[in-house]
């Protein structure tokens, strides 16, 4: 296990390389001129042209690659063009908020939406059933910001219960801190409850119609063992590959939620640096992305060997 | 009681005792009322006045340093760090001197040598110091509270240059800082004025806190605008950023912030039912929305279609489109100039008309020759003033007859997109829209876009010398009346030529809760006089 986990890390250098090509070469080709937005309005074509100069954008496309590159093996990010902060400082800044959000609605969707799949495949057919797959429905169709904004009408404004907005960083206080998260959360979470619900029931009745369930029950396993022990331990391969592949859901979403509740997120830097087109900010926050994701993938193949020990690489 | 009644006050409750506010001591109830929680109108993404020259920078500029003059709120330019000045019977030489008193946020003393490094790197970057630069012979310390300026000649506009609200401010630094290349950012922010920059609490694009400078030394008179003494009465200012105003006006309602520098029209409504909040104009000086034809390529190096287009539209449409149905936020524009100012005028507005004449227009434009050319107009799609305006000109163009090559895109595109000149299939353009803070639009002096100096000028290249012509006799006026007559010449040649296309002038709202007090109308928001209670 340790020798694949070994190769499965070196395997991500290539991936990274080829990402880093990739976002360097979109963002070259894509239109636009960080110098225009910073100049301001009332600047001069001449300005412009002097602000571009100053900030090395005039140099042709391989030099400029070469040199990101360089000081990407060297561990630094590069600087914001707009902040002139180190863009390592920037994500520093933003990833607390980032990574709260993200295991608060990974922790409150998982917990809520495996026992209502789990529910929904043990009675298959009934009110209940229907009730989590109206749901699951309702958690695809509407779109975050209209939950977001929802919740933030009833939870704040009517009955100010919870903030509309920002984020207490977890020194201050672990109720604080969660305080803000849950609105944020529970709109984030939504379409990932509806996924993992949705795939731990389909699953779930795959696996309760086993002939080793059926014998199980005959031998007089309660229904909690059949359901937790026998039957969600079998049908766990494909839930953990669905919520590792949610992730990529949770950071999309992350932007709006940012957005919507006012969370100094890295979803939010990001969208500030695209629309400025502060390329280095976005240059390393994709990355960023793109390594935790790389690492989520080879955390569920791990995984996998953890819960079904006939899988081996 | 009914049931919402209770189960609010219950929520009330309990969430006062979460936070703590049932059990707060005297102290912390006085430490929110000195935080003033503000949301600006962008993000504050760098902080160095004269490099980026964005709005948003230099409003939280005019809080961090000071100027040696500042604008009132009669658009006079009033003495701010300088105690006096003087100039010579020839208008060559001017000798200012310093207050004393004045500190830098370091702890050391503004010298004449700060002046005039500060000086010389806003020049570099603002029009009007540019031209000051052009007539500049010295500009040296005479002592450390005395500097001088030697002119080749006389530039009447001295004070107004130093006193002008428009971006780049000339903002007083520390001689280390204002030695930075004016085109490279500033790195340490080290101020003059009455807030210091909580730089280790910056998180660009969400939060940028200000604490109150104890050895600031305000002036005595009463403050007005960036005049007078600028008296703090809270001691932290915290800008939280909201990119969405539903939040930001969510947040308001809730309690949650202070004051919202730009609440969207569309919710302003909601806010004014708010009992809690005030909702007034937020600057009494506007804005004008306007577009820019590209004079370099068919059709627009035509003036007969710039003059075709300028007759077929309808301001009205245009402002409607802006901020809705709020007649008390607009008004017709038949000039170039801000309404209800010293140099106001109307000269050869009659060009529009209510509603537009697109019969006149239409006719002009086939007297022009138009032969069906394609029109690239740039749309950026996410500034609501650019999109409502883009629609509006594309169904305008059609109705008059051009063929229309309507480019959907952001601003980020449109901003590089407009400074190319090559031809519009070639990735160029033919049109764009924008708008302009009636703060700009006060007299030529900071106003780039009413420049027609062809290469030299804004995007579009407008070139007439009769414009230009009037922009120089306006400089060199020394009476009102002189004045008043070279911008009339203006207006009407600008018309005329049709440097660029005015839409309209729109004003916007701003809104706060009513435990804040001291909030004034104005071009930029001032702090200084504005205090919370708890």
């Amino acid at each position: 296990m340790l020798a694949y986990a070994g190769r499965r890390v070196l395997a991500t250098i290539p991936v990274m390389a080829v990402v880093a090509l990739f976002v360097f070469s979109l963002l070259y080709i894509a239109p636009g001129d960080p110098a225009a937005i910073i100049a301001g309005d009332q600047a001069t074509p001449d300005d412009i042209a002097r602000i571009r100069a100053t900030l090395g954008l005039d140099r042709p496309f391989l030099v400029r690659f070469g040199e990101w590159s360089w000081r990407i093996l060297q561990g630094d990010l590069g600087t914001s063009i707009f902040t002139a902060l180190p863009v390592t400082a920037l994500i520093r800044q933003r990833i607390e908020p980032t990574l709260s959000l993200m295991v608060v609605t990974l922790i409150l969707s998982v917990g809520v939406a495996v026992p209502l799949g789990v529910a929904a495949a043990w009675k298959a057919g009934t009110l209940v059933d229907r009730l989590v797959m109206t749901l699951a429905v309702l958690g695809f169709s509407v779109p975050v910001f209209v939950i977001s904004y929802l919740l933030a009408y009833v939870f704040a404004l009517e009955l100010e219960w919870l903030p509309v907005q920002g984020y207490t960083p977890i020194a201050s206080g672990l109720w604080p801190w969660f305080r803000n998260l849950i609105l944020p959360s529970i709109a984030l979470g939504s379409v990932y409850v509806a996924l993992i619900a949705r795939i731990t029931r389909a699953t779930m009745l795959e696996v309760l119609a086993q002939d080793y369930i059926k014998t199980a029950a005959a031998k007089g396993v309660g229904s909690r063992g059949l359901l937790f022990v026998h039957a969600l331990k079998n049908a766990a391969v494909p839930i953990v590959t669905v919520i590792g592949l949610g992730i990529a859901l949770l950071i999309g979403g992350a932007v709006v939620t940012e957005s919507v509740f006012v969370i100094p997120g890295l979803g939010r830097l990001t969208v500030d640096a695209i629309l400025r087109r502060d390329y280095p900010v976005i240059q390393g926050v994709v990355l960023l992305f793109s390594f935790c994701y790389v690492l989520v993938n080879l955390g569920i193949d791990l995984t996998y060997m953890l819960l079904d020990p006939r899988i081996r690489y | 009681m009914d049931r919402r009644s209770l189960l609010k006050g219950m929520a009330g409750a309990g969430a006062l005792a979460a936070s703590g506010g049932l059990s707060a001591p005297a102290l912390a109830q006085g430490a929110a009322a000195r935080t003033l929680r503000f949301v600006p109108q962008a993000n504050l993404a760098n902080f160095d006045p004269i490099w980026g020259t964005q709005y948003v920078v230099r409003n939280a500029a005019a809080l961090v340093w000071d100027t040696l003059y500042g604008v009132d709120d009669t658009l006079t330019p009033r003495r701010q760090m300088v105690e006096s000045e003087t100039v010579s019977d020839d208008g060559l030489t001017w000798t200012f001197r310093l207050r004393e008193g004045l500190r830098f946020h370091d702890g050391e003393p503004v010298r004449a040598q700060d002046v005039v490094a500060s000086l010389a790197r806003w020049s570099a970057r603002d029009p009007m110091g540019l031209m000051l630069r052009a007539l500049q012979n010295e500009l040296a310390p005479v002592d450390d509270r005395s500097f001088r300026w030697v002119l080749k000649k006389p530039f009447p506009k001295m004070l107004l240059a130093l006193a002008k609200n428009n971006a780049p401010c000339s903002f007083i630094m520390p001689e280390r800082i204002a030695r930075t290349d004016p085109f490279k950012q500033i790195t340490e922010y080290v101020g003059s004025g009455p807030m210091r920059f909580a730089r280790d609490e910056w998180v660009p694009g969400a939060r940028a806190v200000f604490t109150k400078f104890a050895d600031y030394a305000p002036r005595q008179e009463p403050a007005s605008w960036l005049a007078g003494g600028k008296r703090m009465l809270v001691d932290r200012i915290e800008w939280i950023v909201m990119p969405d105003p539903a939040s930001a006006s969510a947040a308001l309602q809730n309690g949650e912030i202070d004051w919202w520098e730009n609440p969207i029209s569309d919710l302003v409504p909601l806010l004014k039912k708010n009992r809690n909040l005030s909702v007034d104009i937020a600057d009494p000086l506007g804005n004008i929305g306007s577009f820019r034809m590209n004079t370099l390529y068919p059709p627009f190096d035509n003036p007969k279609v710039r003059r075709a287009v300028l007759m077929a539209m309808s301001q009205e449409d245009y402002m409607r489109a802006i901020v809705g149905d709020d007649d008390a936020l607009w008004k017709p524009l038949p000039g170039y100039f801000t309404p209800g100012t010293p140099l106001y005028n109307e000269e050869g507005g009659e060009v529009f008309t209510p509603g537009g004449n697109l019969a006149a227009a239409k006719r002009l434009l086939a007297e022009s020759g138009y032969k069906g050319e394609p029109v690239t107009c740039i749309v950026a799609q996410d500034q609501p003033i650019t999109k409502a305006q883009g629609d509006v000109t594309a169904d305008l163009l059609k109705r008059l007859g051009m063929t229309v090559d309507f480019v959907a895109t952001d601003w980020g595109t449109t901003g590089s997109r407009r400074a190319s000149k090559a031809a519009p299939k070639d990735g160029g353009w033919n049109m764009f829209h924008t708008w302009h803070a009636g703060a700009d639009c006060l007299n030529p002096a900071p106003y780039t876009a009413i420049r027609a100096n062809g290469e030299k000028a804004w995007f579009g290249w407008p070139d007439s010398p009769p414009v230009e012509e009037a922009i120089g006799a306006w400089f060199e006026a020394t009476t009102p009346d002189q004045e008043k007559a070279a911008m009339r010449r203006l207006n009407k040649a600008a018309l005329d030529y049709v440097v660029y296309a005015p839409t309209g002038f729109f004003l916007g709202y701003q809104a706060w809760r009513k435990a804040v007090s001291g909030i004034v109308k104005g071009p930029l928001p001032f702090f200084w006089g504005v205090s919370k209670s708890a």
